[in-house]
């Protein structure tokens, strides 16, 4: 649904954005340690359920695709696929080295991330596995970039980054 | 009823004006519920508002012309159903109601779960069919017992009007059918020992796995409608007493809902889910004793009572 970008409608439409993210968990070959973080943040201890944050079961009912490990070549198609289902505006984070820089992972023949080079990127949250509290300030910063962009515009900008800088790196 | 109150049913109270926030504050209120009785804080009372709109300000994915309809209709003959269903509660004694229209607003009720179980064979999904297969099989089941006592009520006061059903029901039918009908209330409302069709993360979202955007939020608000439909229902089979003021009625009918929400959260929160067996045992031996009790009763009353 096509929203003009100023009035009330606008301002609530912006407001249940920042306050209800749903997130869709993608293991890309994770070795389960930021998995196991991330599943701690909706724990009584963290409740990130308190900001409206849901661990949804569907891509299609996300917001937000938190992948965890370095994207092996048989994660690597599913990962594309579910990133497509997920509908605009979505988020990307990346949770844990893997997925930033693939680790010790890095130059094995099986492994084709870092994720960046797969799917636009928007928060990395760093950590082999990251604290729970560090990946709630990343789940924020996510929140964020939902509120403030547009989700389309904001991937296709994000990939021409992530393009000029490879290029960049070459 | 004549046209002019059918309209103001529909529409205001106990229709939509009434019934979208109810719904929201019910969601919000079992979310919030169940998270305390986890030990959590849980989300603010407005988070299924904000659901809502952020769901419907989505973008959809694009679909197959042969599905859109399909995609679109299903939730939107769910959201219309319960709004039928619940214009049609005996909130007020008088005005309200017409013979039979017990076996409408059950027909209105049973709408939606069937709704589900086509979206979900619809959506091609093998979630959303396994999904669909056992909500089928859990409305089948939870219906025999939920059918029992509403017969057994009908039965005791003989007569198919809600608003005679509501006021003459002899205590001795409608206590042990009121109770066939909460055994059956968590299966319809698909609360957490009967969270089979919607298995969160078991099932990814079980019927509702293909649906994005508008479509989703329109299932979102069809299960807050029918929180606030199915708790009505229950309330005003429950007490026999209509004050004639009308406002007193809809405060009390109003109060007495909400008042259900805690107690179905804490159930939800403090059980885990059924396998398909156990649950279609537990309702097919218990729902159905209470249920022939029910019935039991009513038939001794209507034939040695007097």
């Amino acid at each position: 649904m096509n929203v003009p970008e100023h009035g009330l409608m606008f301002r609530i439409v912006e407001r249940a954005r920042r306050r209800s993210a749903w997130l869709f968990h993608f293991n890309a070959g994770a070795c389960n340690g930021c998995d196991i973080e991330l599943v701690t943040c909706l724990t009584p201890f963290y409740d990130v359920e308190q900001i409206g944050i849901r661990l949804e079961g569907s891509p299609r009912h996300a917001d937000i695709l938190c992948v965890s490990g370095p994207v092996t070549r048989t994660t690597r198609e599913p990962l594309e696929v579910i990133y497509a289902q997920m509908p605009a505006p979505k988020a990307v984070i990346a949770i844990g080295s893997c997925p930033a820089s693939c680790n010790v992972f890095a130059g094995s023949p099986v492994i084709d991330g870092p994720l960046d080079t797969i799917i636009p990127v928007d928060v990395y949250v760093p950590g082999c596995p990251p604290r729970p509290h560090a990946i709630i300030q990343g789940i924020a910063e996510a929140i964020n970039c939902l509120g403030k962009k547009r989700g389309v515009e904001m991937a296709e900008e994000r990939s021409a980054q992530i393009e000029t800088k490879l290029e960049v790196a070459q | 009823m004549n046209p002019l109150y059918a309209l103001f049913a529909l529409l205001i109270f106990p229709g939509l004006v009434y019934a979208l926030p109810m719904g929201w504050l019910m969601l919000g209120v079992e979310r919030r519920c169940r998270a305390r009785f986890q030990g959590r804080l849980g989300p603010p009372l407005t988070q299924p508002f904000y659901d809502f709109v952020k769901l419907l300000a989505k973008t959809p994915m694009g679909r197959l012309v042969s599905d859109r309809g399909l995609f679109t209709g299903l939730p939107l003959l769910a959201v219309g159903s319960i709004v039928g269903a619940l214009a049609l509660l005996p909130v007020v004694a008088s005005g309200s109601g017409f013979v039979g229209d017990l076996v409408l607003l059950v027909t209105l009720l049973e709408l939606p779960p069937l709704c589900l179980v086509l979206a979900g064979y619809a959506s091609r999904s093998i979630y959303g069919e396994v999904g669909a297969t056992r909500e089928a099989i859990l409305s089948i089941t939870s219906n025999v017992p939920f059918l029992l006592g509403i017969v057994a009520m009908a039965w005791g006061c003989g007569s198919l009007q809600l608003t005679t059903i509501a006021t003459a029901t002899p205590w001795a039918v409608r206590i042990p059918a009121l109770l066939t009908i909460l055994i059956c209330l968590p299966v319809k409302l698909r609360l957490n020992p009967f969270s089979l069709a919607n298995a969160e993360q078991e099932l990814l979202a079980g019927p509702l796995t293909e649906f994005d955007g508008p479509r989703l939020a329109l299932w979102e608000l069809a299960h807050g409608l029918e929180w606030v439909a199915l708790t009505g229902f229950v309330v005003t089979l429950a007490v026999p007493w209509r004050s004639g003021t009308w406002w007193i009625d809809a405060a009390a009918f109003m109060v007495l809902s909400l008042a259900m929400v805690p107690s179905l959260a804490l159930l939800a929160a403090s059980t885990a889910r059924f396998k398909i067996m156990q649950a279609s045992r537990l309702l097919w031996i218990w729902g159905s004793f209470a249920g022939l009790v029910a019935l039991g009763a009513a038939c001794y009353l209507r034939y040695w009572g007097n």
